[in-house]
């Protein structure tokens, strides 16, 4: 078998002319997908629109049509239906908005997304893989999660981070539903979010996070299937013990704590081998850690990740 | 009253309707319009009609005895066939859409994964009524072993319903309200048998 894998790349693979080059490929990509999208190739191509980014890392791969990325979303907040949340998101208020950082951190505090927003923001292309079996490829736009938590400066103790989406009953339609247990949470250990993949965006191709997208910051884990990548958060807490997540509560013979993307562990009742790109018509088969191994794969030597999925 | 027979208005309006369900997917498809996940959104279209329609067979023996209309039986017909062309859509769009003929993850499937398990297992059942719903099939079979055979459908179509319970992510309501009508129906039937007896 085949498996075409481009290498993922980051500024320092690439001369500036080539970062030039790439972005024109990009572009024509986009513009290629022809009839009916044309407004979305446009949007493709200003690449830093509201807000100026540098991009540090990136796939060549054509990134999905905007339309599907901010319109087609789990966001069980506002809906289990995934058409949902762009209807309903626009009722959450994001401005103003603060993360609250707090437990086992000498500096706890709490950081305003307009101070987060001034910082250097990078751009970098991701792959997204869902556990219900499909994929996209997002331009997000971030700052590196390592830098957020440098800021309260865990102490050594801490070895696990948890995070916390906004509970607003008034403003989220879906919480009235108790499908999960509301707020939604996740966690991460502490060397995994200390990773350089893992990203707190703050926007998506070149303007800020649309609602729907877990506005005005939220998690991108790449490696991990995309629940794990927790949506408008406002409270990061530095813990000594593995903190509860959302999916693993609600079902946890299907949704570990760790869920990084392995096409060798399905879920029990559905295949993870293959998956769908939005945006095309053939299945492709499904990569180690979502193709990011060389970046992730240390984080879990030893550990039996049948028995932690 | 004579009893109607063949292809009379009432029947021919019934297949109309029926049709429509695929005619607006077929229309959506060259509208561009069946959203991000075209091929999730056939696959389901066609197992979700091809499930209320059998429901809806379903409901025709208990409607027809309740509102004394004799006649509406014949719409089983009609709709039973219906609704295993639809499974059966539904099924050749999972084998070509949706897995592009990859019969090694198909097979594996059908074995591990139990939602396919019994939805198969309810479409390899319906094959055989659809296969003897024509007037030859019923007078070689007779009556009453055609109407045993049938009575296959009150165990096809909860399997049907469960199919759809177990690949449900986390919001079983409609699930479970599908599963709520069928009992129902299977119950008056369960009843009726009952008060007949006593
Ligand atoms: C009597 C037989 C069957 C009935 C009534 C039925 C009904 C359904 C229903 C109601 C859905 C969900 C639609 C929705 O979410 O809106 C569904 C989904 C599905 N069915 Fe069936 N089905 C049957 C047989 C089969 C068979 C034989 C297969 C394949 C071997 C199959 C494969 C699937 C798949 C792959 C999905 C979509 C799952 C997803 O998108 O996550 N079904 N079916």
């Amino acid at each position: 078998m085949l498996i075409r894998h481009a290498p993922d790349l980051t500024e320092n693979d690439v001369t500036p002319k080539d970062i030039y080059v790439r972005r024109r490929e990009i572009m024509a990509a986009g513009i290629g997908f022809g009839l009916g999208l044309a407004g979305t190739a446009a949007q493709a191509a200003q690449v830093t629109g509201k807000l100026s980014a540098r991009r540090t890392f990136w796939t060549n791969e054509t990134p999905t049509d905007l339309e599907a990325v901010t319109g087609y979303n789990n966001f069980y907040e506002f809906g289990t239906d995934k058409l949902e949340p762009v209807k309903y998101a626009s009722a959450l208020t994001t401005r103003p908005w603060t993360v609250k950082l707090d437990g086992d951190c000498a500096k706890p505090q709490t950081v305003d997304i307009e101070t987060l927003l001034k910082g250097a923001l990078e751009e970098r292309i991701y792959r997204l893989r869902c556990v219900e079996g499909w994929s996209m490829v997002i331009p997000w736009i971030g700052i590196p999660l390592a830098e957020v938590i440098k800021r309260a400066e865990p102490l050594s103790k801490a070895k696990y981070v948890a995070f916390e989406t906004a509970l607003r009953p008034k403003e989220m339609r879906g919480v009235s539903d108790r499908i999960l247990q509301w707020p939604y949470v996740e966690g991460l250990r502490m060397d995994e979010a200390m990773n350089p993949l893992a990203l707190l965006a703050v926007g998506l191709y070149g303007d800020l996070l649309p609602n729907q997208n877990g506005a005005p910051i939220r998690l991108v884990v790449p490696w991990k299937y995309g629940f794990k990548s927790i949506k408008s958060i406002v409270r990061i807490s530095f813990t000594t013990r593995e903190p509860p997540t959302s999916w693993n509560r609600y079902a946890p013979r299907e949704y570990g704590f760790y869920s990084n993307v392995n096409p060798q562990v399905d879920h029990p009742r559905w295949s993870q081998a293959s998956e769908r790109r939005i945006g095309e018509f053939k299945r492709r088969p499904t990569l180690m850690f979502n193709g990011y191994a060389d970046n992730v794969a240390h984080l879990y030597a030893g550990m039996d990740l049948k028995k932690y999925y | 009253m004579k009893a109607k027979r063949g292809f009379t208005p009432d029947i021919a309006l019934i297949c109309g309707l029926c049709l429509l369900p695929v005619l607006w997917l077929v229309w959506r498809f060259f509208q561009n319009d069946l959203g991000v996940n075209p091929i999730e959104t056939v696959v389901r279209q066609l197992g979700v009609w091809g499930l209320r329609l059998l429901v809806l067979g379903l409901a025709l023996t208990p409607l027809a005895r309740l509102l004394r209309q004799g006649w509406l039986i014949r719409w089983r017909r009609p709709i039973g066939l219906f609704a295993f062309g639809y499974v059966t859509l539904h099924l050749l769009s999972y084998v070509v859409i949706d897995q592009y003929f990859d019969w090694a993850q198909i097979w594996s499937d059908i074995l591990k994964r139990p939602y396919i398990t019994f939805g198969m297992a309810a479409f390899v059942l319906l094959i055989q009524l659809a296969l003897t719903s024509f007037n030859a099939a019923i007078r070689r079979l007779g009556g009453v072993g055609w109407r045993n055979l049938h009575r296959l459908i009150y165990v096809i179509v909860p399997l049907g319903a469960l199919h759809y319970f177990l690949l449900v992510k986390a919001d079983k309501t409609m699930p479970m309200v599908y599963a709520a009508i069928i009992a129902v129906l299977l119950g008056w039937r369960v009843w009726e048998w009952a008060r007949k007896k006593v």
